[in-house]
């Protein structure tokens, strides 16, 4: 029997006297992939910072299941085993390419980033796997010496992917991956992250206010509201046949736009 | 005219202490960025203002101090950080590399190798060997604390991707003692390999960074490289024109507006010297001037 690779329970983070989100629970399993949905405000930024270890979190646990079988608490680990789970089994897609790439260096210092943050130190290895990754996010190889500020933003988009997936990780938390991306580039980087996910087997926590990504995305949903989770359940089962209220309006209001 | 009144070597006791507590424990910690409270000088921050307060501190009545400045003892800078200390320390000066008990330096190892007893002072413009791919203070000090230390290969991976080799060829980074990662300061990566196991003792200052950090004797010092591409020291096709000599750091000095120039010891206390022992290079400045003039005859 296989046990969750992420468990989040009784999660609470208080911006002051102000809830940014409260009363969470939810596992995710190995290769799953759960969208986190809502309306602006509803706190889905606030929780996947604080189940990436990158929000310290008021109370609750997050257990996550480390490569050597034990779960602990992520308070519990040391910041240098904290970070070093964040850049080796863990990635993080932000929404501003920016902010997860390193504009000034190359595409492929870029990718080959975290393999240097694990120890590898032959020039040639690096960038033949940085090729590899550039290759699987579709970028052309002879572009591997340009700087991201050269590149459209649906392909930063791919290199934070190709950067983020290049150690091999088993749990990805994306915000609002497309969000930034024109609707014309979205599908191309929608596809691109469904295609790997299947074949890496990743598991993933995406936050996204469109439910047509959550929908393309995610086996399983959590609709979030004033930083509560109203509604959770499998994607399909949430979309087509909506329980909560608040889940109701939002489906409706997608289906009228 | 009344001089006014200095403490010896100008700065006062107190915090002359303050930096040598700085020192020591830079000492004990190889390589570790000590925070210090760097204290105005009366010298712009360019002039080595971190390099003057270390020499400032650790200055006794009976040192002999040499100052260079690119190897040179005879620029603007080196002589007046060198009349600095004349004046407020009363210290003996020397333009000999084996003849000083402290020599501060900006951006060269003397050729001659230091024996135990000297004590070399860097001056240090930018401490942080991070900072060119994170410029956030708070989160390169965490790097160095866990040790994480991949980003100074990813700068080395950009200059053989953009070059074809490493291209860094000052300030070249080095690992100390298998622990930290330290800027050399903005000395030709040909010296790294000096600071490694030195019988002397090498402080670095960062007067404007407020940062000291040490380099004990005989510590282990390793210049960072990719297996494919190791570590290699600049090497010069000629010997010093003036002084025969090879294996040193060279500087190339113009001769005349129609492009001629050579290739001269950058230490100029090595060229001397060896000059005084007799020994000769092919294009002695007047020798060159005299063909320069035959021609345009
Ligand atoms: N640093 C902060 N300090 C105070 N309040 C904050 C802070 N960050 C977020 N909040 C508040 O917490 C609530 C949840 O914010 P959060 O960013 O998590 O929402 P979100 O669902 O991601 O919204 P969006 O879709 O607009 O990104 C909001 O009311 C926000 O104003
Ligand atoms: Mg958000
Ligand atoms: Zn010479």
């Amino acid at each position: 029997m296989t046990s969750p690779i992420l468990s989040v329970r009784d999660l609470e983070r208080r911006y002051g006297d102000f809830i940014g989100c409260t009363d969470i629970s939810f596992d995710v399993w190995p290769g799953e992939v759960v969208a986190i949905v809502g309306e602006s405000g509803s706190g889905k930024t606030t929780l996947l910072n604080c189940i990436s270890g990158r929000l310290e979190r008021s109370s609750g646990s997050i257990q996550y299941h480390m490569r050597d079988g034990r779960f602990p608490d992520l308070a519990d680990l040391s910041e240098a085993e904290r970070r070093f789970l964040m850049r080796t089994d863990w990635g993080f897609v932000h929404q501003n390419p920016a902010d997860g790439l390193r504009m000034r260096v190359s595409a492929g210092a870029n990718v080959g980033e975290r393999l240097m943050a694990i120890g590898d130190r032959h020039y040639g290895e690096i960038r033949d796997t940085a090729t590899e990754w550039l290759g699987r996010v579709e970028i052309a190889g002879d572009r591997i010496d340009d700087k991201p500020v050269a590149f459209s933003g649906g392909m930063r988009q791919r290199l934070q992917i190709a950067r983020n997936l290049v150690t091999r990780p088993r749990l990805i938390f994306m915000d609002e991956p497309t969000g930034g991306l024109d609707v014309s580039v979205q599908a191309r980087v929608l596809d691109l992250l469904r295609g790997l996910v299947s074949d890496l087997g990743l598991a993933v926590v995406i936050v996204t206010h469109d439910l047509a990504v959550a929908r393309l995305l995610s086996q399983r949903m959590i609709v979030m509201k004033n930083g509560r989770i109203v509604e959770t359940g499998l994607t399909d089962r949430v979309l087509d046949d909506p329980h909560h209220p608040y889940t109701q309006l939002l489906v409706a209001s997608i289906l009228e736009s | 005219m009344t001089l006014p009144e200095y403490n010896f070597a100008y700065l006062d006791e107190q915090t002359k202490r303050m930096i040598r507590r700085a020192i020591l424990k830079g000492i004990a910690i190889p390589g570790y960025q000590v925070p210090f409270a760097s204290r105005e000088m009366p010298m712009p921050y360019g002039w080595g203002t971190g390099g003057v307060q270390v020499t400032a501190a650790i200055l006794g009545p009976d040192d002999v101090l040499k100052v260079i400045d690119q190897g040179a003892d005879d620029t603007t800078n080196a002589v007046s950080i060198r009349a600095f200390f004349a004046k407020t320390a009363n210290v003996a000066t020397t333009t000999k590399t084996a003849d000083a008990t402290v020599i501060q330096t900006r951006h060269r190892i003397p050729e001659a190798p230091l024996s135990a007893g000297q004590v070399i002072v860097y001056q240090v413009p930018i401490p942080e060997p991070l900072r060119f791919l994170e410029p956030r203070e708070t989160e390169t000090r965490v790097m160095h604390g866990l040790e994480e230390y991949g980003l100074i290969h990813v700068k080395l991976y950009e200059d053989i991707a953009q070059h074809g080799h490493i291209a860094t060829t000052y300030a070249y980074p080095v690992k100390v003692e298998d622990r930290y990662v330290m800027d050399p300061s903005p000395i030709p990566k040909f010296d790294n390999p000096k600071m490694n196991g030195s019988p002397a003792l090498q402080l670095f200052g960062a007067g404007r960074e407020k940062r000291i950090y040490a380099l004990p004797p005989f510590t282990h010092v390793v210049s960072l490289d990719f297996e494919d591409h190791p570590f290699q020291v600049q090497k010069f096709k000629q010997p010093c024109a003036l002084c025969n000599a090879t294996g040193v750091y060279l500087d190339e000095v113009v001769t005349d507006d129609r492009g001629g120039r050579m290739y001269v010891c950058s230490d100029t206390d090595h060229c001397e010297t060896r000059r005084q022992d007799g020994h000769h290079g092919t294009g002695l400045p007047i020798a060159g001037q005299e063909t320069v003039k035959e021609d345009a005859a």
